[in-house]
């Protein structure tokens, strides 16, 4: 039995980008990163500081900045017409404010974005408040930037 | 206002999580030819999808919410879901949804959070990415040691 080439592409992106999901999840876990208290305290320099965070940001980093260029140096990706990547250069005000915004409601919480997500199975209504207004946020700002930066 | 809970500097944990989430972004630069920025992947999956492209958005995300069950599931139970269901989450209900509202608006307006522009951004040597990181990372200090040592 033949699958149609569609479905069988679609079933491969799928069954990819669950498996990416499951190991950037599964990093965040191993690292530690899902406990708000370990983040908090990693930008707690005046308290009990833990520098984990700088050990997760490390071994990220040097992944990427090694694999990066290596993967950029293939003529397309391997499932996708063409690399698709952030272009600007410029510095301006969303980004400064939208940076700063970012980093009261990170330090504020302990949460990003990836640990907000794999930490819903925990079932904290903390988590749960949290992700939906983050939701909201993003489906706020989005049409916003959509109607005035475009 | 912020309670203090002691938690323990775990370098190799913390290393070997940092590095598993690097090979996500390069497993999704190389399949997909993307960044992967959770909240990127967030908007661009589930709140403003474009036709053709959110696939691949949405299944990272289920992946990425499983990952406790997944873990779990394998043996691992000591980053699973007994581990997430102790985890310190502030249950300040008022205070969570401004920081939730805070760090939704704040990472689409400025493109990205800690996953786009830290993971990925630093990797891509990109200048935009440098400048959120370290903003953000000066903010949110600045947010702990007045919501700790001030109020």
């Amino acid at each position: 039995m033949k699958m149609p080439a569609m479905l069988r592409s679609a079933l491969i992106t799928m069954a990819l980008g669950v498996a990416a999901g499951l190991l950037f999840g599964g990093g965040l876990l191993v690292s530690g990163m899902a406990n708000p208290a370990k983040v908090i305290n990693f930008l707690d320099v005046l308290g009990h500081w833990d520098p984990s965070l700088a050990f997760v940001m490390s071994g990220a980093v040097v992944c990427t900045f090694v694999g990066y260029p290596l993967i950029q140096g293939r003529s397309k990706p391997l499932f996708a017409s063409s690399f698709q990547l952030p272009t600007r250069r410029d510095i301006d005000k969303p980004l400064v404010l939208g940076a700063l915004l970012f980093g009261v409601g990170w330090g504020a919480s302990g949460y990003c974005p990836g640990p907000a997500w794999v930490s819903v199975a925990g079932l904290a209504p903390g988590t749960f408040v949290f992700a939906a207004f983050m939701l909201a946020g993003m489906w706020g700002a989005a049409w916003w930037k959509d109607n005035n930066l475009k | 206002m912020l309670p203090s809970t002691l938690t323990e500097f775990t370098p190799y944990a913390s290393l070997i999580g940092g590095i598993m989430i690097g090979l996500s972004a390069l497993l999704v630069l190389l399949v997909f030819g993307r960044v992967a920025g959770i909240s990127g992947i967030t908007t661009q999956g589930l709140l403003s999808p474009v036709s053709g492209d959110s696939l691949w958005r949405v299944a990272f995300l289920l992946g990425l919410v499983s990952a406790p069950w997944f873990l779990t599931k394998i043996g691992q139970d000591q980053w699973g879901l007994e581990y997430l269901a102790t985890l310190p989450v502030s249950t300040e209900l008022m205070g969570m949804s401004l920081a939730g509202l805070a760090v939704g608006v704040g990472t689409v307006l400025g493109s990205g959070c800690t996953s786009g522009h830290g993971v990925c951004g630093l990797g891509r040597r990109s200048g935009r990415s440098l400048v959120a990181v370290v903003i953000f990372m000066i903010t949110a200090a600045l947010t702990v040691a007045v919501l700790r040592h001030l109020v």
